[in-house]
């Protein structure tokens, strides 16, 4: 009996999870007049029609390439300024630490859509307008200090006897750091890519005032394209569909470290 | 632990401060200027002083989608934590199946925003989605483009869905890190299942639980994309939350001024709330 209550709660709760995603596969299958004809629980005349469209029309696809572009280059710039600062403030203090910490956090708090309109005006002034590096120099904004803040957790969980044996060893501080404590907070990085990937990935209001042609993320293609012809359901879910899949190899790869990492550190 | 004290340090932290302030700063500073000045464009601006600002504390509209904003926010805390603790609590410890359920958990978090907003908007259609469709055919009379209620709770579980799973992996976490020593010892002293929560799990995961309730409070009081899609903020206005009320004065009427007033009282509360909050939770700690 307890066993079976054990199992309830978790299971059902993938289910509530499962059935919207389900709802949009299944959609994402079927032809425009099955869909607009009335509900059916599976696909009655199964189709790839819609997924063949998305990989064979350049404004499709290059939506997906362009979002992964700049969530890459975001990931690494945020992760590799981060671990410095991250290590500064979990062994160091200094004039101001405090209120610099706060002040990097007060970013992850400002609303995407108080800074829309003059980061379009401060990209285009210098002529980054439409360009993936925008995009990616916008994310830092909010992927930066999560990152400063998930890693400063992970780095606090290591003894500080670690960094005083290593430079009485003789290593230097930029040895020591990339060849010794990089790789012992290694599962701490696979966290913190994955919620910088996670946020940059998923964020459209930012992406989207900062892109018109060359740039244009595959959310944004999206949006354009459910105002533009409504009637394409099936189009816009296996649109949908397939944005699901990076965010899964992701979490795929990071699994391990995951759960390594939530026990290592506080998150 | 016990830090050294090392100004030197903030070479390590200059290439963030750079980055950070850049993106910062300068489009802080152009909301500043719209929100005390008015312009006809050509880069001629007028001093207005406050005038902006108590335009915007005094409309009705604000008022309103603060309102609905704080209740939003209200609710779906209120639901996503004690479920997510309770999924959490539930979940695994050991075996194949963590990862399983790790895996498709964190799913819905790795869903881009507009997606989530168009997934539920095919999952809720009356006629051909799923959720509508069963609703429907119960007898249950639901439309959630033209009834309010039916929005609102649209809104609400499609957040609930979104982002409960944060909360269950940040407290899985904290709960992983419990030592089975633990709970051998409560076992032992015979302990019921409430004294090892109220003892043991819920300080362990005090911590993590503090970050979760932080990030959703503050996502959930910026979010714009999901309803957006979901509902554009209709019926009417039921469902217009502060940022979508505010792109639809500055980038739909394109009223600078009010909108960059807005923008900075709005950024103050998040603030204010943020700070108080990260203020008790460090008081707490050093405790």
């Amino acid at each position: 009996m307890i066993r079976f209550n054990k199992w309830l709660v978790p299971t059902l709760y993938i289910l509530f999870l499962m059935l919207p995603i389900y709802g949009l596969l299944s959609m994402s299958f079927k032809t425009t007049n099955e869909i607009l004809g009335g509900f059916s629980f599976f696909p009655q005349e199964f189709t790839l029609a819609n997924y063949k469209v998305i990989f064979t029309d350049p404004t499709w696809y290059n939506g997906y390439i362009n979002s992964i572009i700049y969530v890459v280059i975001n990931t690494l710039v945020s992760v590799t300024v981060a671990l410095p600062a991250a290590y500064a403030f979990s062994r160091y203090r200094f004039l101001g630490d405090k209120h610099l910490f706060f002040w990097l956090l007060t970013n992850r708090m400002a609303p995407p859509a108080v800074f829309a309109l003059p980061f379009f005006q401060l990209y285009s002034a210098i002529n980054l307008f439409d360009t993936h590096i925008a995009v990616a120099l916008a994310h830092c904004l909010f992927n930066i200090p999560l990152a400063v803040w998930i890693l400063e957790g992970f780095m606090s969980g290591v003894p500080k006897e670690l960094d005083e044996t290593a430079f009485l060893d003789g290593y230097s501080f930029w040895r020591f750091f990339i060849r010794i404590f990089i790789p012992t907070i290694a599962a701490g990085i696979g966290v913190t890519m994955f919620f910088c990937f996670m946020y940059s990935w998923v964020e459209l209001l930012l992406a989207k005032t900062l892109t018109s042609v060359e740039a244009k993320p595959i959310a944004a293609t999206m949006t354009r394209t459910a105002s533009s012809s409504g009637y394409e359901l099936g189009l816009l879910a296996a649109a949908g569909s397939l944005t699901i899949v990076p965010g899964a190899i992701v979490i795929y790869f990071v699994r391990n470290y995951i759960a390594k990492g939530f026990a290592l550190g506080r998150v | 632990m016990n830090k050294t004290q090392n100004n030197k340090a903030w070479w390590l932290v200059v290439p963030v401060l750079v980055l950070v302030a850049f993106n910062a700063f300068i489009p802080l500073m152009t909301v500043v200027n719209y929100a005390f000045q008015e312009t006809f464009g050509d880069n001629v601006f007028f001093w207005e002083g406050t005038t902006w600002f108590e335009q915007v504390l005094r409309s009705p509209r604000f008022h309103a989608s603060l309102i609905r904003q704080l209740v939003f926010t209200g609710m779906i805390l209120a639901i996503e934590v004690p479920l997510g603790i309770g999924v959490a609590l539930t979940m695994p410890r050991k075996g194949p199946w963590v990862s399983v359920c790790l895996v498709l958990m964190a799913l819905p978090l790795l869903i881009p925003w507009n997606v989530v907003g168009a997934m539920w908007n095919i999952f809720a259609l009356p006629e051909i989605g799923l959720l509508g469709y069963t609703l429907n055919s119960i007898g249950i009379d639901y439309n959630f483009t033209n009834q309010p209620i039916s929005a609102w709770l649209t809104t609400v579980v499609m957040d609930v869905w979104h982002w409960t799973s944060l909360i269950v992996l940040l407290c899985y976490a904290g709960l992983s890190s419990i030592s089975d020593d633990y709970y051998q010892a409560a076992h032992i002293d015979g302990a019921s299942r409430w004294a090892i929560f109220r003892y043991i799990q819920l300080p362990k995961m005090k911590r993590v639980l503090t970050i979760a309730i932080l990030l959703r409070f503050m996502d959930s009081f910026m979010i714009y994309t999901e309803p957006f899609v979901l509902t554009g903020g209709g019926p009417g206005n039921t469902t217009t939350f502060l940022s979508i009320d505010l792109v639809k004065i500055a980038l739909g009427q394109f009223d600078l001024g009010p909108a960059a007033a807005m923008s900075l009282i709005y950024f103050l509360m998040v603030l204010l709330i943020c700070w108080a909050f990260y203020t008790i939770m460090m008081r707490n700690e050093e405790q």
